[in-house]
């Protein structure tokens, strides 16, 4: 076993343990934290998989933006910080069977795939992942429109959410 | 070498996690955090592909990009939503919002 | 290839012979290597942090018409040193109902985010941590972990001017971020790189005589990152007490301490690393490393001292006008920048370098004059709304 074979392991196990933990830990806060846990492990998993510019936006956007927002919600919708009563329906059963099943399904279906362990070619030397990632995110021949439309659709959630969370005397 | 198959099992893990998050929890705000759960799982797998395919076609990393500016509306306007909910019925829960269920 | 040209390459190289003649594995010693250097960076970082607190100590005194430490050694220059020690020996406390596990991490995390920036920092041209294809994202990355940190700090300490020092420092930091990310991308323009190494060697002409608005955005997002004054409403000591680190005692409250002079000290390294040309002075990071890390920790120095002169200078602002200015005002002028700067850049590309400078620096004026203009009458109408209409007095003869 290498050391990146060992290192992945670690991460995936703290990754997979604190996404374990975000779902089942009473006090939101504390889920809020875990999934903060989370989004890091999912960032040194991209960093395995050479993309560095990836990683660094999860970390900027998801625990920048996205855990900040989900820590001042938590705390916003309660009177008292501290958690009652059952955190999970009366269903949580049936949920956990379907997610057991889903992940079952997923693992069948991608063993019998031939693709299935294959493994990386090495990246030549000087290749720029950065300049390819901006001409592509901005050439008319690659993904402007999709770029084009996503920061649309961002504008478009920044004026519903003002609007929608709007205090109107 | 790490083969493509432990990303692959690592994505499908998390996403199974996430879709018990929205499955069983009461609380609307934690219901939304599986759903991040759900999407760093399919960015993990989106970027997967990108690096045991063709790196030079970056559709995997655009696509991953494009996952995060949905990400960021999809939870701006879920806990607007959330916080409004909250204001005018004075609860989270998402079983205790049912004016629609007669 | 020896010692003075490249110090950081021979110490490793020869702390990797030592390692493997021990028999130790290649990739087990390179690790080692590696945390050593870590290790020392972190080292020179926390002695220089000591300095640092006597440092901004004589500059506050000075500012106003005091002589500062001047008892425990020569110039007081011990007095940090006796400071730790009694940080050291205060109780530790804890409040009661504290979250017991985050309170002890925020901290930690406070201090982590601080120290992590210098793994991207150029030291010199071949002294340097990693030179990331992201570095000056990274600035940004690491700045979330810090929110993060202050978050937890204000949150599980169980008090309500600590919950709302971080609710207020919070805010500050994720709308200070806009403007920041949109000046840092006035240097990767010029440079044509993201990493921080090529940003440095792409100054030849100073980015600050190309872009002085943009060095200007930069610092004063700076300083809003850094929860100083005149943006320091986060403690705002009249009215919250001390903010979110208030229920912190001991070396707990030392760590935030010290971060916060590491954080100021680190973001005027990275002014002078964007905007000043880092350890690039006339030639002088070519004599020998040593000299660049003189250069650029001098640079860092005078950036600290342009934050501590603000600082000490100015009055704390309203959390409302500062999110008003922040979203009203330099959020606008930041992406307006951005875009005259690609465009002019653009048109200027095959330009000789007095045209480029001077289209420029006219373009920078020009946005600055623009926005102050907008401002003016804006605020004249606000005024007139307020006040009433301007009453014209008549000449009496």
């Amino acid at each position: 076993m290498t050391g990146e074979q060992l290192l992945f392991l670690i991460v995936g196990a703290v990754t997979l343990l604190s996404g374990l933990m975000v779902v089942t830990s009473r006090n939101l806060i504390h889920a809020a934290l875990w999934l903060v846990a989370t989004l890091f492990g999912v960032a040194i998993v991209y960093t395995l998989l050479n993309a560095g510019f990836i990683a660094v936006v999860q970390v900027v956007v998801y625990i920048g933006a996205i855990a900040i927002l989900f820590i001042f919600a938590v705390m916003l919708t309660r009177k008292e910080m501290r958690d009652q009563g059952a955190q999970a329906n009366s269903n949580w059963w049936a949920g956990a069977l379907v997610a057991a099943g889903t992940f079952a399904g997923l693992f069948f279906l991608l063993q019998g795939w031939s693709g299935f362990s294959k493994t990386a070619a090495a990246i030549p030397s000087g290749y720029d992942a950065i300049g390819q990632l901006g001409d592509a995110l901005t050439s008319p021949a690659g993904y402007v429109l999709p770029f084009e439309v996503a920061s649309v659709l961002l504008l478009a959630a920044l004026v519903g959410a003002v609007y929608l969370a709007f205090n109107k005397k | 070498m790490i083969p493509l198959s432990w990303y692959l099992i690592l994505a499908a893990a998390l996403f199974s996690i996430g879709l018990y998050g929205v499955l069983a929890r009461r609380n609307a705000v934690a219901i939304l955090l599986g759903v991040e759960l759900m999407l760093n799982a399919v960015n993990i797998n989106l970027v997967a592909f990108w690096r045991y395919g063709d790196i030079t076609q970056m559709a995997g990393q655009v696509f991953a990009i494009v996952v995060f500016a949905v990400a960021a509306a999809e939870v701006a306007v879920g806990l607007a939503l959330v916080i409004s909910v909250y204001r005018r019925r004075n609860t989270v829960v998402a079983e205790e919002l049912d004016l629609l269920k007669w | 290839m020896n010692f003075w040209n490249d110090p950081l390459k021979v110490a490793a190289d020869w702390l990797m012979g030592i390692f493997t003649g021990w028999g130790m594995n290649a990739v087990a010693a390179q690790v080692l290597v590696a945390f050593l250097g870590v290790l020392m960076l972190i080292t020179i970082l926390m002695v220089l942090d000591i300095f640092l607190v006597w440092i901004e100590r004589k500059v506050v005194a000075r500012f106003q018409d005091r002589i500062g430490p001047n008892r425990v050694g020569p110039f007081g220059l011990i007095q940090p040193f006796a400071d730790i020690i009694k940080l050291i020996i205060k109780e530790d406390t804890t409040p009661a109902d504290a979250d017991k596990v985050v309170y002890n991490i925020a901290p930690l995390l406070s201090m982590m985010s601080v120290l992590i920036l210098w793994a991207v920092v150029p030291l010199a041209p071949v002294i340097l941590g990693v030179d990331l294809n992201a570095g000056i994202l990274f600035i940004i990355a690491a700045g979330s972990i810090g929110t993060l940190s202050i978050i937890m700090a204000g949150w599980s300490s169980n008090n309500k001017f600590s919950v709302i020092g971080a609710f207020r420092q919070v805010a500050v930091m994720v709308s200070f971020e806009i403007p920041m990310l949109a000046t840092l991308l006035i240097p990767t323009i010029f440079s044509g790189s993201m990493g921080m190494n090529a940003i440095i060697q792409g100054q030849s002409i100073w980015y600050v005589l190309l872009s002085p608005l943009a060095a200007l955005i930069f610092l004063i997002a700076a300083i809003a990152e850094l929860g100083r004054a005149p943006f320091d409403l986060a403690e705002g000591e009249s009215e919250l007490v001390s903010g979110y680190n208030i229920e912190y005692s001991g070396m707990k409250f030392g760590m935030f301490y010290a971060g916060e002079l590491l954080h100021a000290f680190t973001f005027g390294g990275f002014w002078s690393i964007l905007f000043f040309g880092g350890y690039r002075f006339f030639g002088l990071e070519l004599v020998s490393p040593f000299l660049a890390i003189a250069v650029i920790l001098f640079k860092a120095m005078v950036g600290y001292w342009v934050i501590m002169w603000v600082k000490y200078t100015m009055m704390r602002i309203r959390i409302d006008q500062m999110l008003a200015f922040n979203w009203k005002f330099l959020t606008p002028v930041a992406f307006v920048l951005v875009m005259v700067t690609a465009l002019m850049n653009a048109l200027l590309r095959g330009a000789p370098g007095w045209l480029f400078v001077s289209g420029m620096i006219l373009s920078n004026i020009i946005v600055a004059w623009a926005a102050l203009e907008i401002v003016r009458s804006v605020s004249k109408k606000e005024r007139e709304r307020i006040e009433g209409p301007k009453r014209v007095v008549e000449a009496h003869h």
